[in-house]
């Protein structure tokens, strides 16, 4: 397997290097294809790593190489930022443009791509996140969740390998929040796009292949969902819940009634207890 | 709702006018406005008012919307008119009253300038209507990219443009909501007189403010994230390309110029 993002023990100050240090020696890769969510609480250090990702935010020390470039070279900026794409928690401060497929558009237009060229694989990415119909729209005629596709789309359109999204749910309305769900992981599935999902749901989470959780700018573990979700005591440590179903499957093994520990989905947990009724 | 504002004035259709490029229609609105200026008597002024009206009949615009744009500017014609009938003190003198004194070229200016004035909104209008905001703002960049060679930062003051009316609509959700949360509190936005009103805008403004700096920073950091690197090097999804209707719109406006001039000439 070849990895695709690679920190490694970095460290990161918004103020003086080792003052208030927001990242403290995190070393995390992510390989081509995978789908690994983030999970921390507020302040945790998380959108911050992502930042790291796409040479937003430079380490204080340690290095990050995206597919082997690293980011702290000037040189690499645009290749960097044209092969990872960063989606942001709110759809409204990222589009650029005040059409959709403008929008859509703009990073191509910047990276001085041939318009006929543009053209198609704008048209792509608005059909991969199925907004096509919409390319005409204002943006502010759209909802929450088609706001965020086509910001996804903006990102998709340059045909990046990996695609970081810092909370892209945080503010939208269930329907919003399923939509862009489902985009996510079809574009993990089908177009085999690495996703960095930064998130704090944790039903998200446990769609992901693999878990890291992040606190006070520390990796604290780092595994499947069925692993982490499986800790709940350590979870609830962190200041942090684990998916109802778990939480359900785990209040009953207090309760000493017989349910596997691995439990991440209501179906699953539907299994389980109608297995315990007989 | 506040929401359900039209950006600019633009009238959507798919009239010859409104599939013109951009940049041509700007620069005929310009010599159309020159040619308003350039008509020297009744004659060829009435060929300019037929441009004007014969222009809004090919675009298929309703002419009451002549009427909504016209509307604003009504006490500036009424002023300009005033002052040529009251200034212009040349020609023969009609009648007087006091220190009042009114001639038949200061009539005759006063007309003129009338004419002008509401046949130059009409053209202006009429590119407005037909033009998407975001056309237009393209075709200014394209039209003045000649002067980067004298450090004027065209790119830069297009995008401005483009982000501005892409946040017009954001901002007055966002104010519309503030709003709504400051009269749950209790606050009283329109009542008391002017000091007190302007005083109870206050809670409204300094969010709206405060907002408007974070959603900058916000946007910027995700502009960064998509490559953007300010204007060099950068190409454009829809190209601007001249078709025939561009040429056939230049040549009926030429030929409506050159009917301003002859008759300029030939009717002293």
């Amino acid at each position: 397997m070849n990895v695709f993002l690679d920190a490694d023990n970095i460290s990161f100050s918004y103020e003086k290097a080792g003052v208030n240090d927001v990242l403290k020696g995190v070393s995390l890769s992510v390989e081509k294809g995978e789908f690994v969510a983030v999970l921390g609480h507020n302040g945790s250090g998380k959108s911050t790593l992502a930042k790291h990702f796409n040479a937003i935010n430079i380490p204080d020390s340690g290095s990050v190489k995206v597919n082997g470039m690293d980011t702290g070279d000037e040189k690499n900026l645009l290749d960097i930022r044209s092969c990872t794409g960063m989606v942001f928690q709110n759809p409204d401060n990222q589009i650029v443009a005040t059409i959709v497929e403008e929008d859509a558009a703009f990073a191509l237009e910047n990276l001085g791509v041939e318009p006929k060229e543009i053209r198609r694989r704008v048209d792509e990415a608005l059909k991969a996140v199925d907004m096509y119909d919409y390319r005409m729209y204002a943006p502010h005629k759209l909802s929450g969740g088609q706001k965020q596709r086509v910001a996804i789309a903006g990102i998709l359109a340059m045909d990046p390998d990996c695609i970081l999204l810092d909370e892209p749910t945080a503010m939208l309305d269930p329907r919003g929040r399923s939509e862009v769900m489902s985009t996510i992981k079809k574009l993990n599935k089908e177009r085999e796009v690495t996703i960095v999902l930064i998130t704090h749901y944790m039903d998200e989470a446990a769609q992901a292949q693999r878990v890291v959780v992040i606190d006070e700018g520390e990796i604290m573990i780092d595994g499947t969902p069925k692993q982490i979700f499986s800790q709940v005591e350590t979870m609830k440590n962190l200041g942090l819940d684990v998916p109802q179903a778990t939480e359900l499957a785990w209040r009953l093994r207090k309760a000493g009634f017989e349910m596997p520990k691995d439990i991440l989905t209501e179906d699953e947990c539907a299994k389980a207890i109608s297995r315990l009724l007989g | 709702m506040l929401k359900d504002i039209t950006l600019g004035q633009y009238f959507p259709g798919d009239s010859v006018i409104h599939k013109m490029d951009a940049r041509v229609k700007l620069l005929l609105t310009i010599a159309f406005i020159i040619m308003l200026f350039a008509a020297k008597n009744m004659y060829s002024l009435l060929v300019g008012v037929v441009f004007a009206l014969l222009s809004f009949a090919i675009s298929k615009i309703p002419f009451s919307m002549i009427r909504t744009s016209l509307k604003p500017i009504v006490p500036i014609v009424i002023f300009t008119a005033l002052l040529n009938i009251l200034f212009v003190s040349t020609g023969e003198e009609l009648f007087s009253i006091w220190v009042i004194t009114i001639t038949d070229e200061g009539l005759d200016t006063a007309v003129y300038m009338v004419v002008r004035i509401v046949c130059l909104i009409i053209g202006s209008s009429l590119l407005t209507y037909t033009t998407s905001p975001i056309d237009l703002t393209d075709a200014i960049e394209r039209l003045l990219r000649p002067l980067k060679k004298i450090k004027v930062p065209v790119h830069e003051l297009a995008m401005m443009m483009t982000i501005a009316l892409r946040f017009i609509p954001t901002l007055i959700e966002e104010t519309d909501k503030i709003m709504s949360a400051q009269k749950a509190r209790g606050s009283e936005l329109d009542t008391g007189n002017l000091k007190q009103k302007v005083k109870s805008m206050l809670p409204i403004v300094i969010p709206l403010f405060v907002s408007s700096f974070r959603r900058a920073e916000e946007l910027a950091t995700a502009m960064e994230c998509r490559c953007y690197h300010g204007g060099e090097g950068r190409t454009k999804m829809k190209q601007l390309t001249l078709t025939y209707r561009d040429l056939s719109g230049s040549i009926y406006t030429a030929i409506f110029i050159a009917a301003v001039v002859a008759l300029n000439i030939i009717i002293k």
